[in-house]
C-alpha cells in the first residue's frame, strides 16, 4: 500500500468529527436539541466530504502527486458512512423512529424525496467501489461512478430547500461544486497540466 | 413507534386555562381595578425576584422597568402540569434572523442592539397617533406574568414565562378608529447593530414585518411583552418589546418593535412574502395542516435529549383552542393556514 500514513492519517481526521460531536452533545454544549444539531451537522458533512472526494482529480492534475487519488475512494465511502448516520439521526431524532410518518415524508415533500434519491445513487456507488466490481463493470464502471455529479447537484438542491432566509453559506458550496465540475470539462482539464508545465518551465529559467 | 411522555404529563384542552386567568381579565377591565388586585398579592409573590427561576442571568433593566416590575401581577397566567423552559435553553436557541440564521446566533450577536433610548410610533387608523418614547409608552400598564407554551413552525416548542400585558389595553389608550381591521407590527431596521440584516445573500426585505387581525389582537392572551423570567427582555429575545400570540406559531411574535400601525387592509408579513405556500398569515398552531415540508403533528418540546429525545403530540391552537377557536369558526383553517 503507497502512502500509508497519509492513508491512515485521512482515516483518522473523517473518523474523529462524529465522534467529537457525540461528545459534545453527550455534554451537553449543543444547545437544548442536539439532535437537530447532529442531523444538519452530518448532512453539511455528507456535502463537504463529496466536494472534497470531487476535489481530489483536479488536485491530482494541478501537483501531479499521486496521493490525492490514493485518498479518493477512502474518502468517497466515508461521504456514504456520513449520509449514513445523517439519515439515521433523522429518523431518529426528527421522526422520532415514526416509520409510518417516514412513509409520509417519502411521499410528500420534495427536499426529503431528493435527498432519498441522492442516498441511493451514493449506495450504489459505495457497493461498487471494490475492485471486484471494477473488473466486472469493465467500462461500465466509470459511466456509473460519473452519477457522482448527479448526486453533487441532489445535494446541493436538497440543502437549498432547508435554507429558506440566506443563501450565503449555500452559495459558497455551491460555486466550490460549480468549480470542481467546470474543471472536468475536457477542454478545461487538458489546460491545467499546461499550466503546471509552463510555471515549472518558467521557474526553471528563473 | 412513537417516543412519547407518559400520559400523565399531557396537558388537556379544558385544563388550560386556571381560573384565575378569567379572574385577572376581570379585573382587567378596569385600571383602577388593576391597581387594586396588584396591590392585594399575597405575599410570595413580591419574594426576591431574581430568584423566581433558577439560574436567570441578571440583567441591567431600564428603570421604568425596574419601577414598575414590583407591582406585576404574577402567575396572571399558568400552564398545567408543564415544565417551564430553563433560563439558558430560553436564551440561546432563538430564531431573530435579524442576527443571523444559526440558533445561537442572536444570543451572540445581539449585545450590540441599543434598546435603551427606545421609542415607538402608533400610526394609521387609530384616534390617537404618535411617537413614544418606550418609558412614556408603557405608562398606562400593569405589567402580568404569562406563562404560555411556545410553538414554533420548525416543530420545536418551550414554555416560557412572559412579563406584558395584554394588547387590549394598548388599542384602549390609542382609539383605533372604524376603519382599522389588522394591527401591523414592524421590527427595528439597524443594519449596523443586527448583522443578519448586512448579508447580501438574504432573501428578507427588511424590516421585519407581522400582523394580527384585530379581533385576534383584542383577545386576552395576545399579550405585548417586556421581560421574561422575571426580568426584562434578554436582547436576542426581542428586548425591549416584542409581540406573543401563544396559539400561534412563533414567527408571529414579532420582535424589537418600534411601529404599530392600524390599518384597514391584511398587511403583507415577511414570511408569506417569501414563501406564501409554506407561511400564511395566520399561523395557527394546527397539528392536521402540515408545513410542506414537514409534519405538524408532533413537536419537539426542548430541552430534548440526545438518548431522551422529548416529542410530543402538537395540540390545536397549541392547546388554547377553549379561548380563541371561537374566532375562526367561519374560516377553513386549511386555506387560511
Amino acid at each position: 500500500m503507497r502512502y500509508p500514513i497519509w492513508r491512515i492519517g485521512v482515516f483518522i481526521v473523517a473518523a474523529v468529527w462524529p465522534l467529537f460531536w457525540l461528545y459534545e452533545a453527550w455534554s451537553s454544549v449543543l444547545g437544548p436539541d442536539p439532535g437537530k444539531v447532529l442531523v444538519d451537522r452530518l448532512g453539511l458533512g455528507t456535502l463537504i466530504l463529496l466536494l472534497i472526494t470531487l476535489a481530489m482529480t483536479p488536485l491530482q492534475k494541478l501537483s501531479g502527486w499521486a496521493g490525492w487519488i490514493a485518498v479518493r475512494r477512502q474518502l468517497g465511502l466515508w461521504c456514504f458512512a456520513y449520509v449514513v448516520l445523517h439519515l439515521a439521526a433523522y429518523c431518529v431524532f426528527v421522526l422520532g423512529l415514526d416509520w409510518s410518518q417516514l412513509g409520509v415524508e417519502l411521499r410528500k415533500r420534495p427536499y426529503i424525496i431528493v435527498g432519498a434519491l441522492g442516498f441511493l445513487s451514493l449506495l450504489v456507488l459505495a457497493v461498487t467501489s471494490n475492485r471486484y466490481s471494477q473488473r466486472r463493470l469493465g467500462s461500465r464502471w466509470k459511466k456509473l461512478h460519473r452519477l457522482v455529479y448527479v448526486i453533487l447537484g441532489l445535494g446541493l438542491l436538497h440543502m437549498l430547500w432547508i435554507v429558506r432566509a440566506d443563501l450565503k453559506e449555500w452559495a459558497i458550496y455551491a460555486s466550490i461544486g460549480a468549480l470542481l465540475l467546470v474543471l472536468r470539462i475536457p477542454p478545461v482539464m487538458r489546460r491545467i497540466p499546461r499550466l503546471i508545465a509552463k510555471k515549472s518551465l518558467s521557474s526553471t529559467k528563473a | 413507534m412513537l417516543i412519547k411522555l407518559p400520559k400523565a404529563s399531557d396537558c388537556h384542552e379544558s385544563d388550560v386555562t386556571p381560573e384565575s386567568f378569567y379572574l385577572s381579565r376581570r379585573s382587567l377591565l378596569g385600571g383602577a381595578l388593576a391597581g387594586v388586585a396588584a396591590s392585594s398579592l399575597p405575599r410570595w409573590a413580591s419574594a426576591d425576584e431574581a430568584s423566581r427561576y433558577a439560574d436567570v442571568e441578571a440583567g441591567r433593566a431600564p428603570s421604568w422597568f425596574a419601577e414598575k416590575l414590583p407591582g406585576t401581577k404574577w402567575q396572571a397566567v399558568t400552564v398545567k402540569d408543564e415544565a417551564i423552559t430553563p433560563f439558558k435553553d430560553a436564551t440561546h436557541y432563538n430564531n431573530f434572523y435579524e442576527f443571523g440564521t444559526g440558533k445561537g446566533d442572536p444570543a451572540t450577536n445581539a449585545g450590540s442592539l441599543k434598546t435603551e433610548p427606545w421609542s415607538v410610533v402608533i400610526d394609521g387608523e387609530v384616534a390617537k397617533p404618535g411617537r413614544y418614547a418606550l418609558e412614556d409608552f408603557m405608562n398606562p400598564y400593569q405589567l402580568e406574568e404569562r406563562i404560555y407554551r411556545l410553538r414554533c413552525v420548525e416543530a420545536w416548542s418551550m414554555v416560557i414565562p412572559w412579563i406584558g400585558f395584554p394588547i387590549s389595553a394598548l388599542l384602549k389608550q390609542v382609539e383605533p378608529t372604524s376603519k382599522a381591521k389588522y394591527i401591523r407590527f414592524e421590527t427595528l431596521q439597524d443594519p449596523k447593530s443586527m448583522p443578519g440584516q448586512r448579508s447580501s445573500f438574504g432573501l428578507i426585505d427588511w424590516p421585519y414585518i407581522e400582523g394580527l387581525r384585530l379581533d385576534e389582537a383584542m383577545n386576552p392572551l395576545a399579550i405585548l411583552a417586556v421581560g421574561m423570567y422575571g426580568r426584562e427582555l434578554p436582547n436576542q429575545n426581542g428586548a425591549p418589546l416584542r409581540l406573543v400570540v401563544p396559539w400561534k406559531y412563533g414567527f408571529k411574535s414579532v420582535k424589537s418593535i418600534v411601529r404599530i400601525s392600524l390599518v384597514s387592509e391584511q398587511p403583507k408579513t415577511t414570511w408569506q412574502s417569501i414563501a406564501a405556500d409554506e407561511y400564511g398569515f395566520y399561523a395557527n398552531v394546527n397539528p392536521t395542516v402540515d408545513h410542506p415540508r414537514w409534519t405538524q403533528a408532533r413537536e419537539r418540546r426542548l430541552p430534548s435529549g440526545l438518548f431522551s429525545p422529548n416529542v410530543r403530540e402538537t395540540q390545536m391552537f397549541n392547546g388554547y383552542s377553549d379561548e380563541v377557536a371561537s374566532l375562526y369558526t367561519d374560516l377553513d383553517l386549511r386555506k387560511n393556514y
